[in-house]
């Protein structure tokens, strides 16, 4: 206190004018906030839209949360029966219901504003899980997971598994029969657990499903649980963001030392508002305009009634189709009396468990295999990092493919196809098709790799044929600028892990060497098949040989050109 | 009494009682059955163009006298409803064979079809063609509807009869643009891999009632484009496609500003 008091003496600052000027001074001189603003206005950030993709996720969860606010103003999560007097919606008039389903009806039609408040959060819902899977694969595809990014990878996997629970939840509340449908099928996968599934079943749904607890246990996992948690995992990814910096896509001057952008204010602060207000918009414009999850069609839950083409929101179709394609002969075993539900936990425990898994531990791996302990700031083109490539299109064909299944009934009956046909396809689709989407994937990077090394050494094909005095053709090819060929040579081509030897000099074994050997052959898995940038030995070399081109034929191959792969590309243009 | 006390172990006894009991029987069942199809309305004329229609368009399947063929079900008994249906959606003629037959723009007109369905139900009773008052949606409990068609209906018509699929390339139609008589027919004579909803099943008012929610549907949804009432599905779809490409079209737009 002392300290500001004595500044003031020393500077004796002009007093503020404006009114905002004012209030700022005001607001500074009792909270000292001026620091704070001063650093985060002045904090430089990297700039590409590829960036917002994580805001369209942030802002449309704040969305959800102020639409949701207004939804909690008007539902009853109560299992209780009414019968329901409204008019409106003419099927439900005068029908048994639960009071849950009621008031969302009552919400959707006597509250002014509530069906157009009800599709906007379930609109916002379902973009903020796309807008979480997209960010994902920004931040896969580039490699912005890797030191020191980790952990926030870590926080970012648990929202989006709080996301899946989130909707999960909030699907569920208003206890018509296509969510009903939905726990159902979570009691019987819960059921299948073996030994302690119908225990969990009856603690869930407090008695035999449906039972008269589980729409207010919902309701408070959705409204209280999942977004306080939500809430305070995004403030700690964003502190993570700013702790960690932005990361920055590679070009000229941007190294892992520096950030180059543009200062939080007033950039980023006037896009992100104005993001803010496009996302709003958008959203509303969706719920105004186009219908979502009308409850009123399917009717108060029931547990005999499933219509066809009853399918989970999209985020949870990959589930969905994991059940669809297990084939149910055959899986079920019963052991001593003991039933054994394959065809219930293969897909919807493993499968969900592969998947994630995966992403869960993908970094740790990645980093581990590479045996470098660096900071990355600079973000890998997916090209430069074929095999991550390949794996993260591969992991998408799964997941596509599992969420096409889940909605192979629409699929048959919109393309006029046999369902069963169809399901036997992604049976087999399953397990061809992410190691086919590898295999491509590697190939398209690694061509994509040496077309770039191509570049580099010779240079934008002119199409200026140029004819000499002895009647030789020529391409003139034109330089690349520093700029384009930063963008090509700047990265770090990963070479497998090289191990210590099984014994030392003396021939005793060393410990660990067998787990060292497990590590190194997946190392090579990842990066056995590289092509290597070019080096500045490699560039004079092919300018010196350009220069050549103006004397002799262009057929002449290229000289000292670089390692492996990169041989083919550099010959006969 | 006495004189039928008398009588009652004559030799003859048991002969007169099953008599009068399978007349009783008959009586009670002539009564009561179902009415034969629009015998009312069609004349002989009728029955005579509908033959000879039968046999140019229809024979060549289901043989000369509707008898059927392997594969191809017998229309003796099938009733005036059921050939109404048939012709009425154009899924009769059948067009080529496959699945299911598809419904298509009509090949006969109101008049040859009514001879059709005369001549058809000339060879055997089976259910009539419902009237306009039996099908009309207005006179319907659209509630009640909605309860017997979730019940009985939206497993394969989907729950607001928007369609969905069976086996082996066989699907449940759409129902948005089939008339409330060929929704009436349908329930009464199960086509296809319809089964079949007769009126102790579902009564006729029932079934007026199932009609007046279908037509009710049709108003479409409180809340916007019903995005063809498909569900999650096309809901997942066009938010990607719209939202997540119109937010992700404007990111660009925001990076491409000052980059």
């Amino acid at each position: 206190m002392s300290t500001t008091a004595s500044n003031q003496h020393r500077e004796a600052p002009a007093k503020p004018t404006t009114p905002a000027g004012k209030a700022a001074d005001y607001l500074d001189q009792r909270t000292s906030i001026g620091v704070l603003v001063k650093e985060f206005a002045r904090k430089v950030f990297p700039d590409h839209w590829s960036f917002m993709l994580g805001e369209i996720a942030l802002f449309s969860f704040v969305v959800l949360l102020i639409s949701g606010v207004f939804l909690t103003m008007f539902f009853e999560p109560s299992m209780a029966l009414t019968h329901y007097e409204g008019q409106h919606p003419a099927n439900m008039h005068g029908q048994l219901m639960s009071v849950a389903f009621a008031s969302t009806l009552e919400m959707s039609f006597e509250v002014r504003g509530g069906l157009l408040m009800r599709q906007i959060h379930h609109w916002s819902a379902l973009i903020f899980m796309a807008a979480i899977v997209t960010h994902m694969m920004r931040i896969f595809f580039t490699g912005a997971f890797r030191k020191p990014r980790e952990l926030n990878w870590l926080v970012g996997m648990t929202m989006l598994i709080l996301g899946l629970a989130a909707g999960f939840s909030g699907y569920s509340l208003p206890d018509d029969v296509l969510s009903g449908n939905g726990l159902r099928i979570t009691d019987g996968v819960i059921k299948s657990i073996p030994v302690i599934g119908s225990y969990t079943s009856y603690l869930v749904f407090g008695g035999e499903f449906p039972g008269a607890h589980i729409v207010p246990r919902l309701f408070t996992i959705h409204i209280l649980i999942v977004p306080g948690l939500l809430l305070a995992l995004i403030a700690l990814h964003l502190f993570l963001m700013v702790l960690n910096k932005h990361t920055q896509y590679p070009g000229g001057g941007r190294t892992d030392d520096n950030v180059v952008g543009f200062p939080a204010l007033p950039v980023y602060v006037a896009k992100m508002t104005g993001n803010f207000f496009i996302i709003f918009g958008v959203l509303a414009l969706m719920g105004a305009t186009m219908a979502i999850n009308n409850v009123w069609n399917y009717g108060p839950f029931d547990p005999s009634p499933v219509s066809a083409g009853a399918q989970p929101d999209w985020y949870m179709l990959f589930l969905e189709g994991s059940l669809r394609l297990m084939p149910g002969q055959g899986t079920e075993w019963v052991i001593a009396g003991f039933t054994l539900p394959l065809n219930i936990l293969v897909p919807a425990m493993v499968v969900p468990g592969l998947l994630f898994t995966f992403l869960f531990v993908y970094p740790f791996v990645e980093a581990k295999v590479r045996g470098d302990e660096r900071e990355h700031h600079v973000l890998d083109r997916p090209r430069n990092v074929p095999t991550r490539t390949a794996l993260g299109v591969a992991f998408l064909t799964a997941f596509i493919i599992l969420a096409l299944a889940g909605s192979n009934d629409l699929i048959a009956t919109h393309f006029h196809l046999s369902i069963n046909s169809i399901t036997w396809v992604f049976r087999v689709l399953i397990f061809v098709g992410p190691v086919f989407a590898f295999w491509v994937t590697k190939r398209v990077c690694l061509g994509l790799q040496r077309k770039d090394r191509e570049l580099v050494l010779h240079g934008h094909e002119s199409g200026r044929i140029v004819r000499f005095a002895n009647g030789e053709y020529i391409e003139v090819h034109r330089p690349l600028d520093e700029q384009e060929r930063w963008l090509r040579v700047n990265y770090h081509a990963y070479e497998p892990l090289r191990i210590e030897p099984k014994s030392d000099a003396r021939g005793v074994k060393r410990k660990g060497y067998g787990a060292d050997r497990r590590w190194q052959r997946l190392s090579r898995f990842f990066f056995e098949d590289r092509v290597e940038p070019v080096t500045p030995a490699e560039l004079a070399a092919a300018h010196a040989h350009g220069e050549h081109d103006e004397l002799a034929p262009a057929e002449h191959p290229a000289i000292g050109a670089g390692v492996g792969a990169g041989h083919g590309t550099t010959q006969g243009h | 009494m006495k004189a039928l006390a008398a009588r009652r172990h004559h030799r003859f006894a048991p002969a007169v009682l099953l008599l009068l009991a399978l007349l009783v029987t008959g009586g009670v069942y002539a009564a009561l059955a179902p009415s034969p199809a629009s015998a009312d309305t069609a004349s002989t004329a009728d029955i005579e163009t509908g033959k000879k229609l039968f046999q140019a368009n229809c024979a060549t399947c289901h043989g000369a006298n509707a008898e059927g063929s392997p594969g191809v079900p017998s229309l003796v008994g099938v009733g005036a409803a059921a050939v109404d249906f048939q012709v009425s959606s154009g899924r009769m003629p059948m067009q080529m064979s496959g699945p299911q037959a598809i419904s298509k723009p009509r090949q006969m007109d109101e008049e040859q079809t009514a001879a059709l369905a005369a001549y058809v139900s000339s060879l055997g009773a089976g259910p009539a063609i419902p009237t306009d008052a039996q099908v009309d949606p207005a006179d319907g409990d659209i509630a009640n509807g909605m309860a017997l068609f979730r019940t009985n209906c939206a497993m394969c018509h989907n729950a607001v009869g928007a369609g969905g699929a069976l086996s082996e390339g066989k699907f449940a139609p759409a129902l948005w643009e089939t008339t409330p008589r060929n929704i009436y027919q349908a329930m009464l004579t199960g086509p296809q891999s319809m089964p079949v909803f007769n009126d102790a099943n579902v009564t006729p008012e029932e079934k007026q009632d199932i009609i007046a929610f279908l037509v009710d549907q049709r108003e479409g949804s409180a809340g916007g484009n019903a995005l063809g009432g498909l569900g999650p599905v096309s809901e997942g779809l066009w938010g990607w496609a719209v939202g997540m490409g119109v937010l992700i079209g404007a990111a660009v737009w925001i990076g491409a500003k000052s980059s």
